[in-house]
């Protein structure tokens, strides 16, 4: 076997970003839906670092930085936003949220 | 051995991946946020076979220390017993399942037919984190600067949404 190149870590990066998608699709509770998100963002942050340590600089490694920190803060907002909701509604089930009056 | 440690870390991220959107067993968010903090831990192995270590630190710490809890206390605060019950209709998971599996199909092909010369990184960024530091502080000062107005941003926003009566 060869050395690991950075196709084998963006084919991983892809599959993961897929899983998060496949939660997204199929799973109807909207806490799951933001962990699938998550998911999906890692997945993004593995193809930054990779093709960052392959191209041989560190732009990469530092929009990574940038990224989780800024997922830190959505993830509060978002959090923040489902609290809110179901104290109105009662529900997490994306299936019971089909209006946009509250 | 690298090429040791990359399979396992890679087979186990993917692997609890899709524990967290499809466990077979239960349908608790808990087991699903436990197996995210999983994924994130082995992704932080990923970043450390890619010599970013600043990075798997920061994922652990950011990622598994405070984003994870914060999604516990948020389940643990809702009660979601009612929820556990309901079914994921076979049909729709099968056809979004379909499209998912092509999208990654288009995806990987198009992965596996670029050419591009990918060597191994210079040993002049071995050790990278002094690197990175210097590069946020100095040619990265104004993007850090912006970043802290949005931690505020968003920590003056979780506040007014958790207010009880939103007005």
């Amino acid at each position: 076997m060869s050395a690991i190149t950075l196709q084998d870590y963006l084919v991983v990066s892809v599959l993961l970003f897929c899983l998060g998608l496949l939660g997204v699709i199929m799973r109807r509770n909207i806490l799951v839906i933001y962990m699938s998100l998550e998911l999906m963002l890692n997945a993004g942050n593995l193809a930054l670092v990779a093709a960052s340590r392959f191209n041989n600089n560190l732009h990469g490694q530092i929009m990574v930085f940038f990224i989780i920190t800024v997922a830190a803060a959505e993830v509060a907002v978002g959090l923040a936003l489902i609290v809110a909701l179901y104290r109105r509604r009662q529900t997490t089930h994306v299936e019971d949220l089909a209006s946009l009056k509250l | 051995m690298e090429i040791v440690a990359f399979y396992s870390f890679a087979v186990l991220t993917l692997l609890c991946g899709l524990l967290v959107i499809a466990n077979p067993f239960t349908r608790s968010p808990v087991t699903s946020a436990m197996f995210l903090v999983l994924t994130i831990v082995s992704l932080a192995g990923l970043f450390i076979q890619l010599h970013a270590f600043f990075l798997a630190a920061i994922q652990i710490l950011v990622y598994a220390g405070a984003v994870i809890v914060l999604f516990v206390f948020v389940i643990m605060l809702l009660d979601l017993k009612a929820e556990e019950q309901r079914r994921i209709k076979a049909v729709m998971a099968g056809l979004g399942g379909a499209a998912v599996a092509m999208i990654a199909y288009a995806m990987i092909r198009t992965i596996k037919q670029s050419a591009a010369p990918f060597s191994v990184a210079h040993p002049e960024l071995e050790g990278s984190t002094v690197i990175v530091g210097h590069r946020i502080f100095t040619q990265y000062a104004v993007p850090f600067e912006v970043l802290s107005l949005l931690l505020l941003v968003a920590m003056i926003g979780t506040v007014l949404l958790s207010k009880k009566d939103l007005k």
